[in-house]
């Protein structure tokens, strides 16, 4: 069976993936409370998140504390740690791309606060009798103030950069940490009774300001940590599904499921620290979604605890057609309707095999042109993603330094051979990043067709090594913002879902737009404004762009970033782009009408509930 | 504020530089041939005109139109595509810069014979270049001479900017050898009247949207449509703004920018023939023999020539808050879609806007000045006189904010004959008079022939009088709101005042929807000057300020009278329904009697123009209706509200009231 038959191809496959994703997490691991798992150790646990998450993870900025990029003494890039293959590396040309693109100084610093002074924090405003049943029930909870303060916050620029500054908003009052679904249903109905506020908790990587407490928000804020509800409870392997708590996180997800030879393939960036309720609380969307579907493909049954009870269908189907899917208002409501404690997801076996490609377009046209014809014969590979000229330079900026000259000469020579010999501009020229998965043999058949196809459009096979580079950017990006920080340079990624004809001219649009807009807000060197097409579908793509500028000199560079946000997803409506493809963003649709998006009905939902 | 609004507002100082000065000092052949870099910093390299016209036949748009044509017409979609690709054909310019040297050779020759000076203001150029490296930009000049067709494009070459693509009407093209170096040299060619025809509007919008998309060239069109025989403004033509606009809207180009350019003669070339148009003697039509024998007309001296590059305008500005780009995005974007009100309102409003901030850099020549004084005494003027009149004019026009062309360090006196000799065609002197120079009729001819000959010559020096009308139009209005109020109350005036903007609306070109900011200028311009005092929301003029408003309201009178004799002669027929045609074959017989018997002092009546102004204002005010019945389009009155209409305008009786917001 499956779980015995590891190939080696498979194994290999296996590891790779594990590589790429993340290391191991830190050692140290809190013992596990759960009183369920006492009693049978059949449901396989996940590695725990500890409930002190800043011992291991940042509190002012992204990911695992010892991992970060530095400008070392020579004023080369580094990254520190030892949790990814990054590592220790070097990235000689990070700096001059840095310096160059943002017109930023090594010499202008602009440091966080060093630590988190607690005595700062206002008291949390208790609600007495809610915390005396709790104590009563024996559910773990905290009162202190690096708990509450990183449970206020997901990942929005400006709650990193006020976090950085020190100056804290509203908090939540009190963690918890239910141990499963029954938990759950206990501190709902306690909250209910007592009139206090919860707020759903799982990997904190939101960003849409979906964490932030309401300011004028009079009851007691308690802020719900899924983190210890992180079992498989079970793996059907006659119907290939999973029945899983909701507070995994998504890499503890795959490695257990790679364990007995499977996986679920939902791969979203942020797959080291989000979690499947997140997951499903937002429409999430997983880089490999050509073969394994979006979050809405992949759950068969969930189970959410609402203030008026348990909502969860009667059966484990594929399809029914009695009534709206309840589903689809849960996927999409952000914690607004209650609490996922429990989902049953599609599972597959793993892939046997797995290759990287890219290839290169002389120009951004011709590289759309060839994602709209592999959409159209339908034959993407598990991920397509073209990058604009600007972040193939961003990627470049980011190659470890090579030890051998024989790479570097090779290097040398592909240029060489697309510049010169194929004529391309490398001012406008850009790349296409690929990954196959299934056997090997359909893998290499795939490859061929869609090279065919790119051919055709101009393209050139540009290496594995280019490709994997690209899917690297994705989980380092976050850690980069952070060093921009720490140099007067802000950014932040936003997303939509564009129908095909108007993928172009949207990119072009609102990058200028946001060019624009920062002139005139006095931003003094131009912004690095880019984008990337990510997914592709049959009437539409998805568009990510990232955009960050040097603030030195603005008096409120966040309220600057918001307004040339706002200008920016204003752009993308008039261009026939949505507000969100997978980011969420009913904080979005809440500024009122004004997006003038039919999604303003989930205000009045968030009001009923 | 609105961004019209601050357009509005731009400085309009201008420097300017006579670009014929070096043309006289060194060699066109080394101008013609000089290196031409097109400045142009933006992405992608420009295509050529066979993948543009390329494009324009494979584009979506074209194939849907072209599908629906063969399915209401059953001919095979294969007879349309040639049909089609025969429009685009017939249309399609085919720039070379070779022509444009060529062009440029003869057009260095040309202007010098012609004009005293091509004055350009250099800044308005380097604002261009600046737009040019920013977005897709259409130029926009104003048409009162057939000179104005490749000035730009000379200019342009001068100063090493991108050559525009220029929309001719389809008789220059059969204009031999002329029409195809016209073609060469940018020119594309547009029928006059295409009315309903599907195929061609969709390969005209195509190829104008792809110029635009593809940053192919400037596009040059005239939103007046056509050259304006009375040398005032026309209003806009909405068809070509639409297809200019449509790119920024559906999200094609980031933005558009459009450039008014105002084009302003001392003499304009063609002015012999203006005033028989006008009167209704069709032009000749264009043909290279009639150019050749137009060479006597090259002997003589037409003065100096302005040309101002306005401020570009944001498309994107000016639409901020006005359309809502998402309209198009639940349509596919190629599918035909009729604009939307809010779009067509938006087109209307920016045409109009164009062709206020073009009037607002028209350069005036003292002539111009001259002539309105000369229009207020028909019968002749001492010398003397009208030089004191004309520097007083000069002065009022200047707190109007005009340009004025007004030499320095020259005597007035100097100004005046130098002004005078330019157009003996139109003046003469007399001892100390100054009379209109008007032909004799021959002895036996019919009364009738003598009317003719004397309104040829009013009209003359009408239509320079009408290059400073709009200088005064608003100002005029008020002035005449004041004489015809019974109180001076702000409201009333204000009543008045929108009433006679809403007659006039076609005659003196006002944006709409800005009544209230067009009032309250006018009510400043003329408390600046000391004309009227405004205290406790009454209008009042002041004893010194009684000369400006009633030579203000002199200088509109003759419009007022021709609208009068319009009314009453609809009025006075007894038919149900009748043509244009019928209507202007008519006013002419009933108007020529009115002035024989000496009722009727105003020429202006016998003018086409405005004769058709004044049947769009009386559709405009409901007082007409309009049918299109078989090709043809009939007017039916409605009597009671002419009638209504005449008395308000004669000042019987006062106009409904309107809201005001700003009062």
């Amino acid at each position: 069976m499956a779980s015995s038959g590891h190939g080696s191809g498979r194994q290999e496959a296996a590891d790779r993936r594990l590589r790429l994703i993340a290391g191991h997490l830190h050692p140290r691991i809190a013992a596990s409370e759960c009183k369920a798992e006492a009693a049978e150790s059949d449901p396989v646990r996940a590695k725990t998140v500890p409930k002190r998450r800043q011992e291991v993870m940042k509190w002012n900025g992204w990911g695992y504390s010892d991992s970060r990029f530095l400008f070392n003494k020579k004023g080369q890039a580094e990254f520190t740690g030892r949790r990814y293959r990054l590592g220790g590396l070097i990235f000689p040309s990070l700096k001059d791309w840095f310096e160059s693109t943002f017109g930023a100084n090594l010499q202008h610093k602009s440091p966080p606060t060093a630590a988190l002074n607690s005595s700062a924090i206002t008291p949390p405003n208790l609600n007495e009798p809610f915390l005396q049943d709790l104590k009563s029930m024996g559910i773990p909870h905290s009162l202190e103030a690096e708990d509450r303060v990183f449970r206020a916050h997901g990942h929005c620029l400006h709650e990193i950069f006020a976090l950085r500054e020190g100056r804290f908003g509203r908090l939540p009052d009190m963690v918890v940490w239910p141990n499963c679904h029954d938990d759950v249903v206990k501190i709902v109905e306690l909250a209910c009774q007592h009139n206090a506020c919860l707020i759903p908790y799982g990997g904190g990587t939101s960003v849409s300001s979906a964490l932030e407490c309401p300011p004028d928000e009079m009851r007691s804020i308690v802020s719900l940590d899924t983190s210890q509800m992180n079992h498989i409870l079970w793996i059907d392997e006659k119907n290939l599904t999973a029945h899983v708590e909701a507070g995994i996180v998504g890499q503890e997800l795959e490695r257990l499921l790679n364990e007995s030879g499977f996986c679920t393939g939902h791969e979203p960036d942020s797959m080291e620290f989000s979690t499947l309720g997140g997951w499903v609380a937002t429409r999430a969307s997983g880089m490999k979604k050509n073969i394994y579907g979006n979050i809405e493909d992949l759950v068969v049954h969930i189970k959410m605890v609402t203030p008026r009870g348990v909502v969860e269908k009667s059966c484990q189907v594929p399809r029914m057609s009695t009534g709206p899917d309840i589903h689809h208002f849960i996927m999409g409501s952000e914690g607004t309707l209650g609490v996922v404690t429990e989902v049953t997801l599609k599972i597959r076996p793993l892939p046997e095999y797995q290759k990287y490609g890219s290839v290169v377009f002389p120009n951004f046209e011709q590289g759309v042109a060839c994602l709209r014809e592999v959409a159209k014969q339908r034959c993407a590979p598990a991920s397509i993603r073209l990058m604009d000229n600007a972040q193939f330079q961003f990627g470049h900026a980011l190659k470890p330094q090579v030890s051998s000259i024989f790479t570097s000469f090779l290097d040398g020579l592909k240029k060489f051979y697309i510049t010169k010999f194929k004529g391309f501009d490398t001012h406008r020229l850009c790349v296409a990043t690929l990954l196959f998965e299934g056997d090997r043999e359909k893998v290499l058949q795939h490859e061929k067709q869609v090279y065919d196809i790119a051919a055709k459009f101009g393209g050139l096979a540009a290496g594995e090594d280019n490709g994997q580079r690209g899917y690297m950017l994705t989980f380092v990006i976050a850690y980069l913002r952070d060093l921009g920080m720490d140099y007067y340079v802000i950014g932040e990624s936003f997303e939509t879902s564009v129908p095909w004809d108007r993928v172009l001219d949207l990119c072009r649009n609102v990058k200028e737009r946001i060019t624009r807009e920062c002139k005139e807000r006095g931003v003094q060197f131009p912004p690095m404004s880019t984008c990337r097409v990510t997914q592709t579908y049959d009437a539409g793509a998805c568009v990510y762009f990232y955009f960050a500028f040097n603030y030195r000199g603005l008096a409120d560079p966040v309220h600057v970033y918001e307004q040339v946000e706002h200008a920016a997803r204003e752009e993308i409506l008039a261009n026939g782009g949505s507000l969100s493809h997978h980011h969420g963003g009913m904080a979005l649709h809440d500024e009122g009408s004004r997006w003038g998006t039919s999604a303003g009905i989930w205000a009045g939902a968030r009001i009923r509930f | 504020m609105d961004s019209s609004a601050q357009y509005l507002m731009l400085s309009r100082r201008e420097d300017f530089r006579d670009i014929l000065e070096e043309r006289r000092t060194s060699s066109d052949l080394s101008h013609a041939l000089k290196s031409f870099t097109r400045m142009s910093s933006r992405a992608s390299p420009p295509c050529s005109v066979s993948t543009l016209n390329k494009t324009v036949l494979e584009s979506q748009h074209l194939h849907y139109i072209m599908q629906e044509v063969s399915k209401d017409t059953g001919e095979p979609l294969e007879a349309i595509r040639e049909e089609a690709a025969g429009i685009l054909e017939e249309m399609s310019q085919n720039l070379q810069l070779g022509y444009i040297r060529f062009l440029g050779f003869i057009l260095s020759k040309v202007f010098k014979r012609l004009f005293r000076k091509i004055n350009v203001n250099e800044e308005g150029l380097q604002r261009l270049q600046q737009a040019m490296q920013e977005s897709p930009v259409v130029l926009m000049p104003n048409h009162r001479s057939y000179v104005d067709f490749l000035v730009l494009s000379y200019l342009l070459f001068t100063y090493d900017l991108s050559i525009p693509v220029i929309a001719a009407g389809i008789p220059l093209m059969g204009m031999q050898l002329i029409g195809e170096i016209l073609r060469r040299s940018g020119a594309f060619f547009i029928r006059r009247s295409i009315g309903t025809d599907k195929l061609y509007w969709a390969v005209l919008s195509e190829y104008v949207k792809t110029i635009l998309r593809k940053d192919f060239a400037p596009v040059e069109f005239y939103v007046e449509g056509l050259r304006s025989r009375t040398l005032k403004s026309l209003p806009p033509k909405l068809g070509m703004m639409h297809m200019v606009l449509e790119p920024f809207f559906k999200g094609e180009v980031y933005d558009i920018s459009l450039v008014p350019i105002s084009i302003s003669y001392d003499r304009v070339v063609e002015e012999s023939l203006l005033a028989y148009e006008i009167l209704g003697v069709p032009k000749p039509k264009e043909t290279t023999m009639g150019l050749l024998k137009a060479r006597k007309v090259m002997d003589e001296d037409y003065g100096n020539m302005h040309v101002c590059f306005g401020h570009p305008l944001s498309v994107r500005d000016l639409a901020k808050g006005k359309v809502n780009r998402k309209q198009y995005n639940l349509i596919p974007r190629d599918l035909p879609m009729k604009p939307s009100e809010s779009i067509h309102a938006f087109a209307n409003t920016t045409a109009h806007l164009v062709l206020r901030l073009q009037q607002d850099n028209m350069v005036l020549s003292p002539w111009s000045l001259m002539a309105t004084i000369l229009m207020q005494n028909l019968g002749g003027i001492n010398l003397k006189l009208l030089t004191k009149q004309t520097v007083w004019l000069k002065w009022l026009v200047l707190d109007f904010g005009a340009l004025v062309d007004w030499p320095v360090q020259v005597a007035d006196s100097e100004v005046m004959s130098s002004g005078l000799s330019l157009h003996h065609s139109v003046v003469r002197c007399e001892g100390d008079q100054v009379l209109l120079a008007e032909q004799k009729p021959q002895r036996g001819a019919a009364p009738e022939e003598a009317v003719f000959r004397r309104a040829v010559a009013v009209l003359m020096c009408a239509s320079y009088r009408n290059q400073a009308l709009h200088v005064l139009a608003s100002p005029a209005m008020l002035s005449v709101a004041l004489s015809l109020a019974a109180a001076s109350s702000r409201a009333d005036i204000y009543n008045l005042y929108a009433f006679l903007r809403e007659m006039f609306y076609n005659e003196f070109i006002f944006i709409p929807d800005r009544t209230g900011q067009d009032f309250e200028e006018a009510c400043s311009l003329l408390q600046k000057c000391g004309t009227v005092q405004i205290i406790n929301q009454n209008i009042m003029v002041t004893d010194k300020g009684l000369s400006v408003t009633s030579f203000l309201t002199a200088a509109v009178e003759p419009f007022i009278d021709a609208y009068q004799v319009i009314f009453r002669y609809i009025c006075s027929r007894s038919v149900q329904e009748f043509t244009e045609k019928q209507f202007i074959s008519g006013i002419r017989t009933f108007t020529l009697n009115l002035i024989l018997t000496g009722e009727v002092k105003s020429y202006d009546v016998l003018s086409s123009e405005t004769q058709k102004n004044a049947l769009a204002s009386l559709v405009r005010l409901n007082a007409l209706t309009k049918k299109k019945r078989e090709e043809q389009t009939y007017f039916s009155p409605n009597k009671a509200a002419i009638g209504r209409t005449a008395d308000i305008l004669a000042g019987k009786i006062a106009p409904q009231a309107r809201t005001y917001s700003r009062l």
